[in-house]
């Protein structure tokens, strides 16, 4: 391990400024991903540039148009925030399972996405509520969709020097709700064998308006599966619009053989918590 | 590289010391400060052994830097005991033997007590769930939930 540097600046434009300066430096939120890749050897950073004592990195922010959520807020915060359970319900259960009480004391969502595990729980929560990045760099800020900022296992949009500032996720509609569901073999202290995230819109009649879809663990980044929103569209999330999102969902994913399960295990297993997920937002969404 | 100069609060008290850029906070509690209680088991924030508040938020301390605490507020399993008397938490893990090596109890005392502080009536469930991420690798965990929960109700009936 080489000698190194910690900052703490109390400015996105100090941050950004103080990482062009060192070509080994690293953004520091949590450190639960970090921190744990320095000690296995995998990273060896010149420079932590912790981004906790910059205003608005940490914290949540709502209004009318939707929340504001600073990237480096552990998901600790988020979980005891009794309006953004309310508003993102399955969003907040994402969130409060990832790692245990101790790492969510920590972790943020925002290190959660940086991190870009194709199992990262909190990904599909944010595509199926439409979340956009914040994105800092030395040019000012840029907004990208979650959707399009991971590009693979471990690689995402960020440009050399660029951070993730915050991510704002729009206020849900009247009758529109989101469940996530991970299937692991265990009940607590695993990584996703496969997730599944979906937020609907019904009208007054119970019909579904607006749906959105994304799977996780089953390629190499969380997925939109637009066959499965197909499915529900139009539908009273009955079984057989539930049965044609499930098999839109085992159809769509791509996943890989690994130690955690097998690819057509997983091609199965997604549809279901799809079918599952599904069916829990259209009871939440009846409910508003 | 010259050592970072940290101006911090430990268990109610101004405390300061030197570390590396990269020290974790664990280790400098441990090693520049002298409170060996918080122990490392896995040092990856697995194990929950490490545990101790900051700022009144429960973490891992092997996963916080060492230059993080400045103006920060420490609470390590120093800090429960007050004075020469245990804590009800402690006192129900000895009634309740709910210890064998002992490597593990500081942390699951740390995070308990956050529990409790929050939740003066949590369920066995939520109990269990809370303390997920503290490992213990000789008693199993019955021992320790049931003090966690006698000690829960000890603490109210204080209160009442």
């Amino acid at each position: 391990m080489q000698t190194a540097r910690y900052e703490a600046p109390s400015t996105l434009s100090d941050a950004v400024r103080l990482a062009a300066s060192e070509p080994m430096a690293k953004f520091f939120a949590g450190g639960t991903d970090l921190l744990v890749q320095v000690k296995g050897g995998v990273l060896d950073p010149t420079l932590y540039i912790d981004l906790k004592r910059i205003p608005g990195l940490v914290g949540i922010a709502l209004n009318a148009e939707g929340l504001r959520l600073g990237a480096a807020t552990p998901a600790a915060v988020i979980c005891e925030h009794a309006e953004v359970k309310k508003l993102w319900p399955g969003f907040v259960e994402a969130a409060h399972l990832i790692g245990s009480t101790q790492i969510q004391g920590r972790g943020s969502v925002g290190g959660n996405l940086c991190n870009s595990s194709p199992a990262a729980d909190s990904v599909c929560g944010l595509i199926v509520n439409q979340a956009v990045c914040v994105i800092a760099g030395a040019k000012g800020e840029r907004n990208v969709p979650v959707e399009q900022f991971c590009t693979g296992p471990g690689k995402n949009v960020l440009q050399p020097g660029e951070l993730l500032a915050a991510l704002k996720l729009p206020r849900p509609a009247p009758r529109t709700a989101d469940a996530y569901l991970r299937l692991i073999p265990r009940t607590e202290m695993d990584i996703a064998v496969v997730g599944a995230g979906v937020s609907l819109t019904l009208d007054a009649s119970g019909t579904c308006t607006v749906a959105r879809v994304a799977i996780g663990a089953v390629a190499p980044t969380a997925l939109r599966v637009p066959a499965a929103e197909a499915a529900l569209l139009g539908s009273k999330v009955d079984e057989a619009a539930l049965a044609r999102a499930a098999q839109a969902a085992s159809d769509a994913a791509k996943p890989i053989d690994d130690k955690r399960g097998s690819a057509a295990y997983r091609k199965k297993v997604v549809g279901v918590l799809v079918r599952r997920a599904s069916a829990i937002a259209a009871e939440r969404a009846r409910t508003r | 590289m010259s050592r970072l100069h940290v101006e911090t609060t430990v268990n109610g008290e101004a405390a300061e010391f030197l570390c590396e850029a990269q020290e974790n906070l664990l280790t400098a509690l441990r090693d520049r400060l002298g409170l060996t209680g918080s122990k490392e088991g896995c040092g990856t924030g697995d194990c929950g052994a490490c545990s101790v508040l900051l700022d009144g938020r429960l973490v891992p301390s092997c996963l916080v830097l060492a230059a993080e605490a400045r103006d920060r507020q420490v609470t390590t399993i120093e800090g429960v005991a007050e004075g020469g008397k245990l804590h009800v938490l402690q006192q129900k893990f000895l009634e309740h033997a709910a210890l064998q090596c002992g490597i593990c109890t500081p942390g699951f005392i740390v995070a308990a007590k956050a529990l409790l502080d929050r939740n003066p009536d949590p369920s066995e469930e939520e109990v269990r769930y809370w303390l997920a991420g503290n490992l213990c690798r000789c008693t199993g965990y019955d021992k320790i939930i049931r003090a966690v929960l006698d000690s829960a109700a000890e603490l109210r009936k204080e209160i009442a």
